[in-house]
């Protein structure tokens, strides 16, 4: 009856490669992952027991010992203040990663809930949020956080509205993106065919999907939230001496450069270290969450 | 008659060496000629090598994938042991490819007369505008309207057809003695395939360029090759020409090719699949790679490997039982 | 070619609402203080007819609406304002200031992409080989390094004890500038460069492994001008739109190190304003800076249309 194409035969691949993918292994093999909650891990602890690990206080001056080098009773020496370097640096710890995580918390939940009802209803509250990310967006980081923080007085709090103010805008269009593409799959149809509401639809069906971007988006945040504490700390604006932080010990120590080098060195390595593990754990998450995506 | 062939193929082995396993061996000890202006087939299904032995060839072996054994001569010299730079010197020259999806072979963001241009410009050291002119001359030889101005146009303004046809140009351009075609059909819609390959064949026939045409299409086949070799598993089953294997397999898996493929001149004709799987190359097993999926099989097929024979003056099978199945079966 | 040009007039047009946002924003910024901002400018040591004085001398005792529109009109004017420190028109200050940060910005650019691309490229032709561990460790590292800080390391290493070159300030000739801008501009280069590598490094390898690339080589093209003309443009293109939205951050880290370093531009100028309480410098820099940053993504969409043929950005969203 009908003429058929040339006949094309039946199409197997030969040789069937291990379906073995990264996402299979268990979280224990994930080398990021391992990494990353060790060292995260380890600063926790050590915020938590300053106290018991160090023998100083970080704040009481004690002004017959100022600007000794390491010694046995003093691992990194003193500051100007004759305070004890190794015991500010510790206590540092509370200081930037507290802020760190909690900076997090406000443009997290503000950006992904605009992200989110800007990518699924669209119209003119998409065009709207939009708008409103552009505007921001136009401004660098640390442009925006420094003359809010200027603005709002210097301070715990302004540092995270000022924080939140700036970085709601990654998490809205990293929401945004993904609710774009969720509403197109098929298990959001049948969710709604199902007569489920709007927001049961985004609260139980795409959000879980959704926010899992979001979240290890958020690990890479902390990390730049926390190079903003620093930074603000050594202009100044951070929070407050005489409490102990990574940036002010370092614009303290930039003074005495060319005699205790270590002073403006070592909490700039205690910021690595953590910048390193905060990436690790987000890498680490990255790979556990959504495996398919490389980045 | 006994000139150099252009190309010869000989015990040729292909493999992916992985530190601490076992060689996996995909292609397995082929051989075969092709003399100038030959158009020479090679026909299987995926998986079955064809596609590599071709890249083995133009030295664009995939990373991981190596020559485990064998020489592959190009006018009686061996390819692998000349320098790097000579046999550089043969790419896009005496020796060209063309491949089966001309949308991701072409530069995207380079315009097609320029890359045509390409060619002639390094290899034949011809200035930016004579190699132009030659492009626009390539472009018109393939049939495409207004090549002047269509060679201004970037790959993905042009259709599939115009960019197939760019990529013969592009390979032709040098007037190479060799074209290598990795189902260069395969990726066309079929009216279009039918005006490619008639192009292939007319050029081809003008310059003199022996072609090897590699192919799961047996239609294809029969119509643009003389000769043709059908690869199974990594070996070459049979050979010989094209005509005369069609009309008087020699080999179970030809026939079962053959027998599967539907026939315009019969219709009503029951179309037979083969049973079974290709094997797994990682897994090969002892004896005849078809074996499993024959019908024929005796049991001295599972144990010892048959190799390419002569059955019929210009045919060979690698069967041990072929003159059983097909005796009485005219030639 | 021009033809693809043609999404530009509307995309200046999309961005002069955000430009107007632009300006809103930094106006609420400065006038949405708590407080009364006279009273901020002049401290809390101020007596009330002092605060008194200033609030009607800057307008502050209107609606907000009017300062804003008043704020508004002497925008289009040129006007930005007399700096309380300096008593000069902010204007000419952030037109001084300008060349410098400029400079600073493109020199660290330049100086990144003199890095960045060669060990992209390096790392991508062998991936998971030595090199490409190395300079993924590299990237790691880098990013977890306060820029600040790596300039006080540059300053104590390169400057201090290697005396090659000097620990601040800007010099008086270009040559000079050349000079004193080449540790802060590597400051800058050092945290941009990870960034760069990654995306660059991601297209090479993907470029490499392309039909096309396999085209060419059958056509005998090879080395150098394989790299030249088949890789390094196509590999360069989803990098060039990383490279324009990092610009913001390029900007806004050469304030730090302008401050690191004493280098007379824009940071320094905001940074002291700051310090000095000088409410229309600081405005009149971030203003600036923004609508700066508006520019470079409007001309960040341009130079992608030019290197991609592909993309036309008039039927679709602008390159985010």
């Amino acid at each position: 009856m009908t003429t058929a194409p040339a006949p094309t035969l039946t199409p197997v691949t030969a040789a069937r490669r291990p379906a073995r993918s990264r996402s299979l292994r268990p979280w224990y093999r994930n080398g990021s992952l391992v990494a990353g909650i060790v060292i995260v891990g380890a600063l926790i602890l050590v915020a938590i027991f300053a106290p018991l690990i160090t023998p100083y206080s970080p704040t009481t001056q004690n002004l017959t010992d100022v600007l000794q080098g390491p010694s046995g009773a003093h691992w990194l020496g003193t500051d100007q203040f004759g305070r004890d370097v190794f015991t500010r640096l510790v206590w540092s710890t509370r200081v930037d990663l507290r802020i760190g995580f909690i900076a997090v918390l406000i443009p997290f939940v503000v950006g992904s809930i605009l992200g989110g009802l800007a990518g699924y209803f669209g119209g003119w509250l998409d065009l709207i949020v939009m708008r409103l990310v552009d505007i921001f967006f136009a401004f660098p980081f640390y442009v925006m956080v420094i003359v809010l923080v200027f603005v709002l007085g210097a301070g715990e709090t302004s540092i995270y509205l000022a924080i939140a103010t700036v970085s709601w805008v990654s998490y809205a269009k990293i929401v945004r993106g993904e609710v774009l593409v969720a509403k197109q799959q098929d298990y959001v149809m049948a969710a709604r065919l199902g007569g489920f509401s709007h927001l049961r639809v985004l609260a139980r069906h795409i959000g879980p999907n959704v926010l899992s971007q979001a979240i290890i988006y958020a690990m890479s945040d902390i990390v730049q939230d926390i190079m903003a504490i620093v930074t603000l700390g050594y202009l100044g604006l951070g929070i407050a001496p005489p409490t102990a932080e990574w940036g002010s010990m370092i614009s303290q120590g930039q003074q005495f450069i060319t005699t205790q080098w270590e002073q403006a060195t070592i909490p700039g390595l205690a910021v690595v270290v953590t910048s390193l593990g905060l990436s690790w754990l987000g890498d680490g998450l990255s790979d556990l969450l959504s495996p398919d995506r490389r980045k | 008659m006994n000139e150099t062939p252009l190309l010869s193929v000989r015990n040729l082995s292909l493999g992916v060496q992985r530190k601490g396993r076992a060689t996996t061996v995909i292609v397995d000890d082929i051989s075969f000629d092709v003399a100038e202006g030959e158009r020479f087939g090679i026909v299987g299904e995926s998986g079955s090598g064809k596609s590599l032995t071709l890249r083995a060839i133009a030295n664009l072996l995939p990373a991981g994938v190596k020559v485990l054994s064998g020489s592959i001569a190009y006018r009686g010299q061996d390819l692998q042991t000349m320098p790097a730079k000579a046999r550089r010197g043969l790419a896009g020259q005496e020796i060209a490819m063309i491949f089966q999806e001309p949308m991701t072979a072409l530069n995207p963001v380079m315009r097609v007369g320029e890359q045509i241009a390409e060619s002639p410009r390094r290899n034949l050291g011809l200035s930016k505008s004579a190699a132009m002119d030659l492009a626009i001359d390539m472009m018109r030889k393939t049939g495409i309207a207004d090549p002047a101005h269509r060679a201004r146009a970037y790959p993905h303004e042009l259709s599939g057809g115009l960019r197939q046809r760019i990529m013969i140009a592009m390979a032709l351009s040098c007037s190479p003695r060799l074209l290598l075609c990795d189902e260069p059909t395969t990726a066309l819609d079929v009216t279009v395939q039918l005006q490619v390959l008639r192009l292939l064949e007319q050029l081809c026939e003008d310059t003199e360029t022996a072609l090897v045409f590699v192919t799961h299409d047996l239609g294809v086949v029969n119509q643009t090759c003389r000769e043709l070799g059908v690869m199974y598993a990594g070996e070459i089953v049979e050979r010989g020409r094209v005509k005369d294997v069609f009309a008087d397999p020699r080999h179970p898996y030809t026939k079962g090719l053959l027998d599967s493929a539907p026939d315009f001149d019969q219709p009503d004709r029951e179309l037979i699949a083969i049973p079974g799987f290709p094997p797994n190359l990682a897994d090969r097993p002892d004896g005849c790679p078809f074996q499993p999926r024959c019908s024929f099989a005796v049991d001295r097929c599972a144990t010892a490997r048959p190799r390419l024979a002569p059955v019929l003056p210009g045919r060979e099978a690698a069967c041990f039982e072929t003159a059983r199945i097909f005796q009485g079966v005219t030639a | 070619m021009l033809h693809r040009l043609r999404f530009i007039p509307g995309r200046i047009l999309q961005a002069i609402p955000v430009a107007f946002g632009v300006t809103i924003l930094v106006f609420l910024m400065s006038h949405l203080l708590p407080g009364n901002p006279a009273v901020a400018i002049l401290g809390s040591h101020a007596t009330p007819a002092a605060v008194a004085a200033l609030s009607k001398h800057l307008g502050l005792d209107q609606p907000l609406w009017d300062q804003y529109w008043l704020f508004l009109v002497h925008l289009f004017q040129g006007d930005l304002g007399t700096s309380l420190t300096y008593q000069q028109p902010v204007v000419g200050l952030v037109f001084s200031a300008v060349p410098v940060t400029l400079s600073l910005v493109v020199y660290a650019l330049v100086l990144s992409l003199i890095i960045s691309v060669p060990l992209a490229g390096w790392a991508a032709t062998k991936p998971s080989g030595v090199r490409d561990l190395a300079v993924r460790a590299y990237t790691l590292v880098g990013q977890g390094m306060p820029q600040f800080w790596v300039g006080i390391m540059l300053i104590l290493l390169v400057a201090v004890r290697l005396r090659l070159f000097p620990v601040s300030g800007y010099g008086q000739t270009p040559l000079d500038h050349l000079y004193y801008l080449f540790l802060p501009a590597l400051t800058l280069a050092i945290s941009m460069c990870p960034t760069i590598i990654r995306s660059l490094r991601a297209s090479t390898i993907q470029v490499l492994g392309s039909e096309y690339v396999g085209t060419a080589r059958s056509k005998g093209i090879a080395g150098a001008s394989l790299f030249r003309v088949h890789v390094l443009r196509n590999a360069a293109i989803p990098t060039v739109s990383i490279v324009g939205v990092n610009l913001g951050y390029l900007v806004g880290g050469s304030l730090v190190i302008e401050h690191v370093f004493a280098i007379p531009g824009l940071g320094s100028l905001m940074i002291n304003a700051i310090f000095a309480r000088d409410f229309p410098t600081i405005q009149g820099v971030a203003l600036f800076v923004a609508l700066f940053v508006v520019i470079v993504g409007i001309v960040t969409d341009i130079v992608y249309t030019l290197l991609d043929p592909r993309v036309d950005l008039a039927n679709t969203e602008a390159v985010r």
